[in-house]
């Protein structure tokens, strides 16, 4: 297993270098690094002495890919993409370009209450939605599991947007029944976390629900249901001992993927609810094109997600004894 | 024995339970213990980029900056037209001119009260300037450090201030405009430039700069080249506030930059607040500085202050709010809701809730809708120093230039552009059309009959109308384009309006622009950009028609009179403000006569002289000022909009303990879509789980 995991780890190398250029190229195609000065100094009495003394203080008065005027390897290094690139592979994310504050020290922050959010929808959401597929699996071909399947498909139609301002205007407007928005450290986070995390489960309920089930309708069919039938077994035992277990690889494949990610937060959810998370970091970089920023946490997430099918990959083995590391 | 899922639901109902026995309402979001304290409560929507007093030049950061830094004047907060005052200057300065080798000098004397003290803060602690890092490292704020001490403000301070105008490692916003003025700033720019050392802390102390000196302890000479009598306004910016060497030495110290302890991010300052807690993306605290000598609420102000309350706390002493709490709040939706629910004072009105909020009555007036009088909130109004206009570009051969052709186009397309129209449909009415480039409040603006603009409008009734759009079709014609065709080539004319509005809710504002044009039969073609290949093309003078705005920076009408000052064209200049590029000899020497003058009846002579060249050119095919409407609860005391201070919180006054009954009142929990949630939830629970007992008792079939 190790020396899988080191070749996969070796492979990760190479992606996430396109993956930079890719964002480094996206991100030049639109902005010179002068337009990124002026964007960063604003539109009054911004001088062009400005301009170059930010251009130089952030490391953007040099060639983006190729500096010709330099010698020998230098001309690949002492390029922007070089320099700004090369840290982020030891982690090193450097200063925002708006505000100058350490990114690294704001990640450090701002993934709490990102994981706040994210794990409790995460969890309750996987619990909910599989107790509720495993539901409609068990009363399959009744009205239940119809109703069941309706309901899905009309909660997977509406957008996470109508069910975020009509949960606000809800349970905290109408209702008065917790804050609609804001946040604050330890116990008292409680208090602003319900709403958000229900909107959570309930947003990926129809979806998720109508998944699992398609999985677990798909099990039951299988001759080992029936034979676990004929033997007798209760239809709890047949579903949560043999359905659920046989349906674990494509459940793990699309769940654990997902889990180091979580930290990265909800782009919109933590907006709506004011949730200082790194997903709301994540789109006030992009508003204020602070390419520092978006550029660390466009790594950071091809990180968790390599990290991530890295892991789908080792789940298999422990819930699939057939498969084998080769 | 009930199963353990059952037992945590019956804690969980419990607590509910115990929750709502308690007196604060389940949707307060604050902590319970600050229910009825003597705090105010605001927001904030874009996180500050800098609270350094030398780089900060935004209004968002100004609500933090100006009410911990305390330059040496400030505004009068009741009086109009705005009037300097002292803040912690004995008076406002007087320039003094000196001649000296053929030139002329302006200096200034400026004079501290003395006694002011600042804030408590660690920086003032002589242990706290040699820290290790392993001790920073563990810091949350740098007011975990013990021992907090202060010192008396110095003239020293402010000087020292000065010079980091032209520190190599800030980017202050004035500092290119500054070194023009003060003495020796450009050359001290490039000094310090050579003295800094990476990792090194640049004493400014031992870097003096010529045009600034200090005179005694509580006495500093500034020194400006020839004649800026708009310098005074300078002085009432956080640009020239004071900023103690401690507070530099302390946050220089390796790993404060880490922990994001700088002086961008911790304010230290004489004024009635300090930036206690300080996380950007969610909430910001100002608590009240036990150090401020305090100040008295102003006796004097306007006609109507007395009548509205707002002279009633005269002579008392400021502050009267123990702590500010201010918190994000990136969408519209949350932040009204929780206005309403009373959980902030103040607000805004967006544009999907003004109807909710605002009534026009027939004569135009705004007022409060019902619903919003029964709550108590009061709506204050107040036009801002601030013009949008729609401009040519002069070095467009089709639009600009002073040709009769080109001068009677931009006079039909002006006719034709109904601002009022507009400000109806995509303001809700919240503006007022400009008729010169000055904004109402600023001296040399003139109100009704003699300021309207006689190329557009047509006073009839009292009031200045439209001008009708048959008069736009003729002088349309004179110039040549009959029917929105050129009469020399026959093809139709097509004009084109360079835009950063290119959203889909952008849509109806630029369909609104081609309407008005196709009411002359002009062809009026888009060019959405993005904000950078906008600015760049103004910096080419490659538009053609674009719109832009600008917002004073002290009200004097010099401030807007230059955008249309010659050698401030962008395209020569590229850090002019005359985007439009507008030329004119005579109203160049007349800007030039108008600048360095005092308010006088010969400078209202002067600036009436270049309305009139400004609107005879016509190089605006007009604009509006928009009106700025927020609203306060009723237990919000003294509240009253002034668009050049910022440092206003120190005036307000709440009522807490109304508003924590009042919030009661508003936000009691309504239960019943819980239980009915439970019942619903019940109601398909039980079917199914007799129905599974059933199957599971059912005999094979």
């Amino acid at each position: 297993m190790t020396a899988y995991i080191v070749r996969r780890i070796l492979y990760a190398i190479p992606i996430l270098v396109l993956v930079n250029l890719l964002t480094f190229a996206l991100f030049f195609v639109v902005n010179t690094p002068e337009d990124m000065a002026r964007m960063q100094l604003g539109a009054k009495r911004v001088t062009p002495e400005a301009i170059e003394k930010w251009k130089i203080e952030h490391g953007y008065d040099r060639p983006l890919l190729w500096n010709a005027k330099a010698e020998g390897l230098e001309k690949a290094t002492r390029t922007i993409f070089f320099e700004k690139s090369v840290k982020l592979f030891t982690l090193s994310f450097g200063a925002s370009e708006a505000d100058k504050r350490d990114i690294g020290n704001e990640i450090k922050t701002r993934m709490w209450p990102s994981l706040a959010l994210a794990i409790p929808v995460f969890l309750v959401g996987l619990a909910v939605n599989i107790t509720f597929a495993l539901f409609l699996a068990f009363f399959r071909a009744t009205y239940l599991d119809y109703s069941g399947v309706v309901l899905c498909v009309a909660m997977m139609s509406v957008s996470t947007l109508f069910y975020i301002i009509g949960g606000q205007y809800l349970v905290s407007k109408l209702w008065h029944l917790v804050p609609i928005s804001g946040y604050d450290e330890g116990l008292d986070a409680a208090k602003f976390l319900v709403l958000p995390v229900v909107i959570g489960i309930i947003s990926s309920f129809g979806s998720g629900g109508r998944f699992y089930r398609t999985l677990f309708v798909e099990e039951m069919g299988k001759d080992y249901v029936r034979t676990a039938r004929a033997k007798g077994l209760a239809e709890t035992t047949v579903l949560f001992r043999h359905v659920l277990k046989n349906a674990m690889i494509p459940i793990l494949t699309g769940v654990v993927v997902v889990i180091p990610t979580l930290f990265l937060g909800s782009l919109i959810a933590e907006s709506f609810f004011g949730i200082p998370g790194l997903g709301s970091y994540t789109i006030d970089a992009i508003q204020a094109q602070d390419f520092a920023v978006v550029r660390a946490m466009v790594f950071l997430g091809s990180v968790l997600y390599i990290i991530g099918l890295v892991l789908t990959d080792i789940s298999y083995t422990l819930v699939d004894p057939r498969v084998r590391f080769g | 024995m009930p199963s353990p899922a059952l037992r945590a639901l019956l804690i969980a109902a419990a607590l509910a339970l115990l929750a709502g026995c308690s007196e604060a309402p389940w949707n307060y979001p604050y902590s319970a213990a600050d229910r009825d304290r003597n705090i105010l409560y605001s927001v904030f929507v874009d996180r500050p980029k800098h609270l350094d007093p030398a780089q900060s030049y935004a209004s968002d950061e100004a609500v933090f900056t100006r009410q911990v830094y305390e330059p040496p004047l400030q505004y009068h907060y009741l009086k109009r037209p705005y009037e300097l005052i002292p803040l912690t200057a004995a008076a406002v300065p007087q320039a003094r001119l000196v001649e000296k080798n053929g030139a002329t000098y302006s200096v200034y004397d400026v004079r501290i009260q003395p006694g002011i003290r600042y804030q408590p803060h660690p920086a003032f602690n002589p242990a706290h300037l040699a820290l290790d890092r392993a001790t920073i490292a563990g810091l949350r704020s740098p007011y975990d450090l013990p021992a907090h001490a202060a010192r008396e403000l110095t003239a020293d301070d402010y000087i020292y201030q000065i010079k980091r105008l032209a520190h190599p490692q800030l980017h202050s916003p004035i500092f290119g405009l500054m070194s023009e003025y003060i003495v020796g700033l450009k050359e001290y720019g490039e000094r310090l430039k050579k003295a800094a050392r990476p990792g090194t802390w640049l004493d400014l102390r031992e870097h003096p700069l010529e045009g600034v000196e200090r005179v005694d302890a509580q006495t500093y000479r500034v020194t400006l080249k020839g004649r800026y009598p708009q310098f005074v306004y300078w002085l009432a910016m956080p640009f020239f506030a004071p900023m103690p060497w401690e507070a530099d030495r302390f946050f220089s110290q390796a790993g404060m930059a880490e922990k994001n302890f700088t002086l961008d991010w911790w304010p230290i300052g004489t004024g009635p607040y300090m930036l206690r807690q300080n996380n950007p993306n969610a909430r910001m605290v100002l608590e009240r500085n036990p150090n401020f000598r305090g100040e008295p609420y102003p006796a004097e102000g306007e006609p109507g202050d007395a009548a509205a309350g707002l002279l009633a706390d005269a002579g008392k002493r400021m502050p009267f709010v123990d702590r500010a709490v201010f918190t994000r709040e990136k969408e519209g939706i949350p932040l009204w809701n929780k206005f309403l629910q009373g959980y902030y004072d103040v607000s805004g009105i967006q544009s999907d809730t003004f109807d909710q909020v605002v009534r026009i009555s027939v004569e135009g007036d705004a007022n409060l809708t019902p619903e919003m009088e029964r709550r108590g909130i009061e709506l204050r109004t107040s036009i801002a120093a601030t013009v949008f206009y729609l401009s040519v570009n002069w070095l467009d051969p089709v639009v600009g230039g002073n040709s009769e052709r080109a001068r009677k186009l931009r006079h039909a397309l002006a006719i034709a552009t109904d601002w009022e129209e507009y400000l109806s449909i995509f303001a809700n009415g919240r503006g007022v059309p400009s008729h010169s480039p000055l904004a109402p409040g600023i001296f040399g603006y003139r109100d009704g009959r003699d300021g309207f603009n006689p190329v557009a409008y047509e006073w009839r009734g009292g009031q200045a109308h439209r001008r009708p759009i048959e008069q736009a079709k003729k002088l349309l014609a004179e110039a040549g384009y009959r029917d929105g065709r050129d009469a020399k080539t026959g093809q139709p004319l097509v004009l084109y309006l360079d835009t950063t509005s290119r959203g889909p809710g952008d849509k109806p504002r630029l369909d609104w622009w081609r309407k008005q044009f196709a009411k002359l039969s002009i062809q009026l073609e888009v060019r959405e950009t993005d904000w950078n290949r906008f600015q760049e093309k103004l910096r080419k003078g490659t538009t053609q028609i674009f719109i832009v705005g600008w917002s004073a920076d002290y009200p004097d009408p010099e401030n807007f009179m230059f955008l249309l000052h010659g050698v401030q064209g962008r395209a020569r200049n590229e850090q002019g403000v005359n985007a439009s590029n507008y030329v004119n000899p005579e109203y160049d020497a007349l800007f030039e006569r108008m600048r360095n003058m005092p308010n006088s009846p010969e400078r209202q002579r002067i600036i009436d002289r270049m309305t009139e060249i400004f609107r005879h050119d016509s190089p605006w095919i007009g604009g509006f000022h928009p009106k700025n409407y927020s609203l306060a609860h009723g237990w919000l005391a003294n509240s009253k909009p002034n668009e050049m201070a910022d440092n206003t919180l120190k005036y307000l006054r709440v009522d807490a303990p109304r508003r924590d009954a009042l919030r009661n009142q508003w936000n009691e929990p309504v239960v019943w879509p819980l239980l009915l949630a439970l019942a619903v939830l019940a109601a398909a629970v039980v079917p199914a789980v007799v129905s599974y007992r059933r199957r599971e008792r059912m005999s094979a079939r």
